[in-house]
């Protein structure tokens, strides 16, 4: 099967800080891939390079086949939808018109805020908290309306940006479901950055570890947890050699 | 240190001020090119102008009452009192209605645009707006720009007319002028090219004051110090645009 988002030796640099080194990565659709690292190794600048937020300094990012470009990247984002590490929610508007923002452009209100409010149930959201807006929420519930925001239109691919941190165990546990059950149902593609090992065991098809600006290391969780790499090993059990 | 040392760094600021320049020019032109989306261009009409009312009027209020005292002890040192309310009008149509109101705007406003947008900017809401495809400038910089250029014109008119309100009440009051022959004194020497030159600054000024909060914000660097020099900058850059652009403007309305 032909992946439907791969990136061929994606390199980025910031100053003299080489980032991204050649990053090659395939994700088939439905699947979950969870990309792990730690901090600073380039995991959000690989999404933000995906999504066009930077400029790749070489390298290519294809979608369906193609290289994304200004043209091919508008339909991509169409069909996509992305959960923040902060959830970015938009403070003027309220959760509903968080969440039916993008089909506020497409439906009359009535219809956007009914689907809103549907998505809000989904992930978890009564329909009293659709008028608030997002300063008056707490950051569980902010995540979990973003995720409603990231799956408002339907999304045939969804990152998700390091999707439980800052959250307690047990709202992080229901965050790591609610994702799974997502993807399960509607059978999107997913890009998962995080180094929460409770969500890679939780969410991931297929992991990838990045370090030193490539791709070290991929396989299936089972194969994680035996590998022998040794960054992937130290990372997996939180062992600092100094 | 060679000689050639502050040559060196004379044109790399140069090259880095025309830089500048040229990516503003292009950013402003981008937004301009755009309609503004009528909600969002609606709510800042109420941001930048109908909220502005009350400390642009406070202003020109002062600055019309001080001008008239002003104007009044110095015309008397060679027999002039009577030219007050011209001048009081003159000077706030002319200068002081569009460049006082277009520092209240700038205080009040650029810092708010900058604040927010800088905000919108670390907190990763402008890259959501990417991935919901919808264009950030168009979305955020667009309706501000058309706001201000729309809004701020209509202030200076306001604030004209309240400033010269303001001067004749000290004239009535306290300066011994009648109402008819101070409202006489202010008509009769204005003209229609006074207003107008004015308007048209505020229309600059208030491009000036979105432009600088627009552009500062999106360019904040990281966290609360980011935001803070973004609004830091928009506001002096603001400040110092409006003094520019009124030296230029008023020479070549009147040099």
């Amino acid at each position: 099967m032909s992946p439907v988002l791969e990136t061929r030796g994606l390199c980025k640099a910031f100053g003299s800080q080489q980032v991204l080194a050649g990053v090659d990565l395939a994700v088939e659709k439905g699947e979950s891939l969870v990309v792990i690292g730690q901090s600073g190794t380039g995991k959000s600048v690989l999404l933000k390079c995906i999504l066009g937020l930077e400029t790749p300094d070489a390298g290519q990012v294809l979608w369906q086949g193609k290289p994304l470009d200004r043209r091919t990247r508008a339909a991509f984002l169409d069909g996509f939808g992305m959960l923040f590490q902060g959830a970015a929610l938009f403070d003027s508007l309220t959760v509903w018109q968080n969440v039916a923002f993008r089909l506020r452009r497409r439906l009359g209100d009535a219809e956007a805020r009914r689907i809103a409010v549907e998505k809000l149930a989904r992930v978890g959201l009564g329909p009293e908290v659709a008028d608030l807006h997002p300063a008056a929420l707490s950051g569980g519930m902010a995540k979990r309306a973003g995720l409603a925001r990231a799956i408002a239109a339907d999304p045939q691919v969804i990152f998700f940006d390091e999707p439980t941190t800052g959250l307690d165990p047990i709202r992080a546990a229901r965050i790591n479901a609610l994702i799974r059950d997502i993807v399960t149902e509607t059978g999107a593609t997913a890009i998962t950055i995080t180094h929460d090992m409770t969500t890679v065991r939780r969410v991931a098809d297929r992991v990838a570890m990045l370090s030193g600006g490539g791709v070290v290391w991929q396989g299936d969780v089972a194969a994680m947890e035996a590998a022998h790499e040794p960054h992937l090993h130290d990372f997996i059990r939180g062992i600092w050699r100094p | 240190m060679s000689l050639s040392t502050p040559v060196a760094l004379t044109g790399r600021a140069a090259l880095g001020l025309t830089r500048l320049i040229g990516r503003v020019a292009i950013f402003a032109s981008r937004s301009l090119a755009r309609l503004p989306e009528p909600r969002e261009f609606l709510r800042q009409l109420i941001q930048i102008g109908w909220l502005s009312l009350p400390v642009v009027g406070l202003t020109a209020l002062f600055t019309g009452a001080a001008l008239a005292l002003q104007m009044y002890s110095g015309g008397q040192r060679f027999s002039a009192a009577e030219v007050v309310p011209a001048v009081v009008a003159i000077g706030m149509a002319r200068e002081l209605g569009p460049v006082l109101g277009g520092l209240m705007v700038a205080a009040r406003v650029a810092s708010s645009i900058a604040a927010e947008i800088g905000t919108m900017r670390v907190t990763e809401q402008i890259d959501a707006l990417v991935t919901l495809s919808a264009d950030p400038q168009r979305h955020l910089v667009t309706p501000r720009l058309w706001a201000a250029i729309l809004a701020v014109p209509i202030l200076v008119g306001v604030g004209d007319v309240i400033g010269i309100m303001g001067g004749w009440i000290v004239g009535t009051q306290s300066l011994g002028f009648t109402s008819a022959a101070y409202i006489k004194g202010s008509w009769s020497f204005l003209e229609s090219w006074d207003v107008v030159s004015g308007l048209l600054k505020g229309a600059v000024f208030g491009l000036i004051v979105a432009l600088s909060g627009c552009w500062f914000g999106m360019n904040a660097g990281r966290g609360a110090a980011g935001v803070g020099r973004a609004t830091k900058y928009a506001v002096v850059a603001a400040a110092v645009g409006i003094f520019a652009a009124n030296f230029a403007m008023t020479g070549l309305f009147f040099g």
